[in-house]
């Protein structure tokens, strides 16, 4: 018997070893097969171009970059919330309007959930929309130009996150609070948060032709914090879902107060039915106080006006305008698959994910079964609601995308992996680790009625040891997987600049063609622009003194200036002449408290020096534009403030 | 002689592409401008291939010295030039007409025809006068004065025909489509001479 068992322990030992050899054989053939496979398929060979644009929200940054995939390089940072000193933006005259507020100049925000304008639901790369999270604003940046257009401060919100998600004909952009504030605010006890604070979730109606935004009306929503929100697109186009936590109404220690609850709500709004009673003149005028700044093309230049007056609806005055979905465990992202059938709610602190029929919603609506309200609204059964649940495994669930094959593909935060499912049968098909830590996911397309599904990027929250360490602080990582085959898989690595919180993505191709190229300078409207470097000319006005300056290579005109004088403030309003594709001009003078100016073909943007010291200073252009950059110079001769000195100015003299 | 006729009357008809259709054609490619410069050469003037190819083409060459390129009103060339094709076309087609109407011989097609081969030859000689002017009268105060290797001022003559590398530039010079369809027309005129020629050694019927 011993003899026995010696053998069989023997023959299992050389089974066991002989199974580990051929395994590593296999893996490490396999493996670099594989690896050499992808090189391929992330690979866009020099001179070749991507396939798809990906705009990640700059997080922190208070900015949008744009990257490429599949190759994952980075095209540009385009300003929208935050000063940005490479071109001006928020430095020059005529960008710092787009910064103010109601309270005063913020020259910073944290961007978060950019998304693109649709049309009957799908991407039609008009403009692209972003929300600035700390101090409540959306802004709108142009697809053609790839800068800020316009930005609108949105009133009696804080902490500007379920936003900014567009209706599938980029109807609305809409905008939800975060945090639940006093509305009006107003000096009370923090305690008495409770069923005084307020949600409002905005509806900013976007003009079809420029795109201008209206604040529409605000629902002013029970206290609770509205976290994520989309769209519904084609059977549920006319209604928009929000994710809340914090129905406890908790106001300290949330992590703990607000997480009591084994329930929260997604908050289904029928903003078509609220846009009728608006429109027939329902709704509350309140003073308001909040800034709308607007860029124009053509002047090249932003103004910045308060407006004084919000519309407020009260849900409790439209009867069947907004129902709870009972949502288990804090939800966060609120998803509505292409179709528009399902939503899915990702309760961050379960393992599960739940999933709600629109139809089962309706039909429990018509039969007004509800159990019980909130603050008058009524609450649907969630068994009434409910499509199904998707056991995954996964640990904190955060967000779902789509691919328009009739799977989905959540993030799990705690877990760091990205689960792909099935939509019907709520079956899990595949997973795939991420490192480290998944926010958002996206698919280029994949909040639309039509995804382009071919690859999912998942935006970490924590990097570690991906790439080579750079002291404490290092910039954020991204996964590319290739999700064309039954199983995901992971492609490529790469670090995103800022916080990128949640991206869109369209095909290259419906963005590319209309790249505005330069700015024609027989359309430069700016009152202080020189349209022939025979137009320059210095004007005095009082203390002010006002330089038309243009640019072209090599030079500019004028290049010497005289009289001057130390108290002045000096205007340097620069033209780039240039009609040439990918000619900017820069400029920056000696102590300018300010940044530089980077001017694009056809534009004028102005820098103010205020010169405090009497002597001749320099100025140059900071962009290599030619072979003879380095002589692109000029010189301020500053005068003592009492001096007489004539103005005057020329060039080649 | 009628077959004749009609090719001696659509011919010169042809040359009237030439108020539509550049003449030549000639443009600037460098690794800097994956979507090469260019300028179409039309009777009337020059214009730019992309619309601000002749500012641009002007701006690079400022470097080393070269004028500006000529606008219509610069050059005697381009008010002539359409007049001259006018009057030329009016003339070909009456000599067609007449010919049909057998009140002139084939001897007037060809004439014709010698009589456009030499406005056009006298007109590459013009043209080819004013790039050797343009690539060669540098002002004396460019930026750039670039030599060739044998010490020489380097010069910057677009070829009339063909292509030259010049610096960082490949410079292609071709007819283009009016010059194309002037050459076809002369063609025809340059046949209906031949069919006529031809006709009259027939001997001739009844």
């Amino acid at each position: 018997m011993k003899k026995y068992n010696f053998l069989i322990t023997a023959l299992m030992a050389s089974v066991l070893l002989m199974t580990s050899c051929g395994n590593q054989n296999g893996n490490g053939g396999t493996n670099s097969a594989l690896a050499s496979n992808n090189a391929e398929k992330v690979y866009v060979a020099p001179g070749e171009q991507d396939e798809f644009y990906a705009f990640m929200s700059g997080g922190y940054s208070g900015n949008l970059t744009v990257y490429g995939l599949p190759s994952g390089r980075m095209f540009k940072e385009i300003p929208v919330f935050s000063q940005f000193p490479t071109s001006g933006y928020g430095y020059s005259e005529e960008t710092k309007p787009m910064l103010e507020t109601s309270f005063g100049f913020v020259p910073w925000d944290d961007s978060h959930h950019p998304d693109i304008s649709q049309t009957n639901g799908e991407l039609d790369g008009r403009w692209i929309f972003i929300n600035g999270n700390n101090t409540p604003r959306i802004a709108r940046i142009s697809l053609s130009t790839f800068e800020t257009e316009e930005i609108i401060e949105v009133p009696n919100s804080a902490g500007n996150h379920s936003s900014s998600f567009i209706t599938e004909n980029t109807e609305y952009v809409v905008a939800g609070t975060r945090f639940s504030v006093p509305v009006p605010q107003r000096d009370m006890p923090i305690n008495e948060y409770k069923s005084n604070f307020k949600g409002a979730l905005s509806f900013i109606s976007v003009d079809p032709e420029h795109g201008h935004l209206d604040l529409k009306f605000q629902l002013m929503m029970p206290g609770f914090n509205y976290d994520l929100s989309h769209p519904g697109r084609g059977k549920s186009h006319g209604w928009f879902f929000f994710t809340t936590y914090n129905t406890e109404e908790a106001n300290s220690l949330l992590e703990v107060n607000a997480s009591q609850n084994d329930k929260d709500f997604i908050a289904a709004v029928n903003w078509k039915k609220i846009e009728e009673y608006v429109n027939n003149g329902g709704g509350t005028k309140m003073p308001a106080n909040y800034a709308h700044n607007v860029y124009d093309e053509s002047t090249h230049m932003a103004t910045s006006t308060m407006k004084k007056e919000v519309l407020t609806v009260d849900p409790l005055k439209v009867p069947g305008a907004v129902y709870f979905l009972p949502t288990p465990k804090s939800p966060h992202g609120c998803d509505v698959d292409p179709t528009g059938q399902y939503i899915i709610g990702n309760g961050k602190l379960s393992a599960d994910l739940t999933v709600h029929s629109f139809d089962k919603m309706i039909a429990a609506i018509e039969g007004e079964k509800f159990d019980g309200e909130a603050y008058g609204i009524p609450i649907l059964k969630f068994e009434d609601v409910l499509a199904g649940q998707v056991k995954s495994g996964g640990l904190g669930p955060l967000h779902t995308e789509f691919d328009g094959a009739g799977n989905a593909y959540t993030t799990f935060f705690i877990s760091s992996e990205v689960v792909k499912w099935k939509l019907g049968t709520w079956e899990v098909i595949d997973r795939k680790p991420t490192y480290y830590s998944v926010g958002h996911l996206m698919i280029p397309g994949g909040n639309s009625r039509k995804p382009f599904g071919k690859y999912v990027v998942a935006m970490n929250k924590i990097t570690k040891d991906r790439y080579l360490p750079t002291g404490p602080e290092m910039e954020h990582s991204a996964q590319l997987y290739d999700i064309s085959g039954d199983k995901m898989e992971l492609i490529y690595d790469f670090p995103t600049h800022g916080e990128p919180h949640y991206a869109a993505g369209i095909p290259a191709e419906l963005l590319a063609p209309k790249s505005k190229k330069i700015y024609r300078l027989d359309e430069n409207k700016h009152p202080y622009a020189v349209t022939s470097p025979t137009g320059s000319k210095v004007v005095r006005d009082g203390n002010e003194v006002h330089i038309y300056m243009s640019t072209i290579r090599s030079h500019f005109t004028p290049d010497n200036i005289e009289g001057v004088k130390v108290g002045d403030k000096v205007y340097f309003h620069v033209t780039n002449q240039e009609q040439d594709f990918d000619v900017p001009h820069g400029f920056a003078i000696l102590g300018q408290n300010t940044s530089e100016l980077l001017v694009m073909p056809g534009q004028t943007k102005s820098s103010v020096w205020e010169p405090k010291q009497v002597g001749v200073w320099p100025f140059y252009c900071t962009d290599f534009c030619s072979a003879l950059h380095q002589e692109m110079q000029g010189y301020v001769r500053v005068s003592p403030a009492d001096s007489d000195i004539e103005l005057k100015w020329s060039l080649g003299e | 002689m009628k077959k004749a006729s009609i090719l001696m009357i659509v011919g010169p008809l042809f040359l009237l592409g030439l108020y539509i259709f550049p003449l030549w054609n000639i443009m600037l490619g460098a690794p800097q401008y994956p979507d090469p410069l260019g300028m179409n050469i039309h009777i009337s003037g020059l214009q730019g291939v992309n619309e601000f190819d002749i500012q641009n083409i002007d701006g690079l060459n400022h470097y080393i010295g070269m004028h500006t390129l000529p606008k219509p009103e610069d050059m005697w060339e381009f008010s002539t030039f359409p007049i001259v094709i006018g009057i030329m076309v009016a003339l070909g087609v009456l000599v067609g007409i007449l010919g049909y109407l057998k009140k002139v011989s084939y001897k007037w097609f060809i004439g014709w025809f010698l009589l456009m081969s030499i406005l056009g030859i006298l007109g590459m000689y013009d043209f080819n006068q004013w790039l050797v002017d343009y690539g060669t009268n540098l002002d004396p105060n460019a930026i750039m004065k670039l030599t060739n290797p044998d010490g020489t001022p380097m010069t910057y003559k677009p070829p009339l025909l063909g292509h030259v590398k010049m610096l960082n530039f490949d410079v292609t010079s071709m007819p283009a489509t009016g010059g194309w369809l002037m050459f076809a027309g002369m063609m025809f005129t340059l046949t209906a001479g031949f069919l006529g020629w031809k006709n009259s050694k027939k001997p001739v019927k009844n």
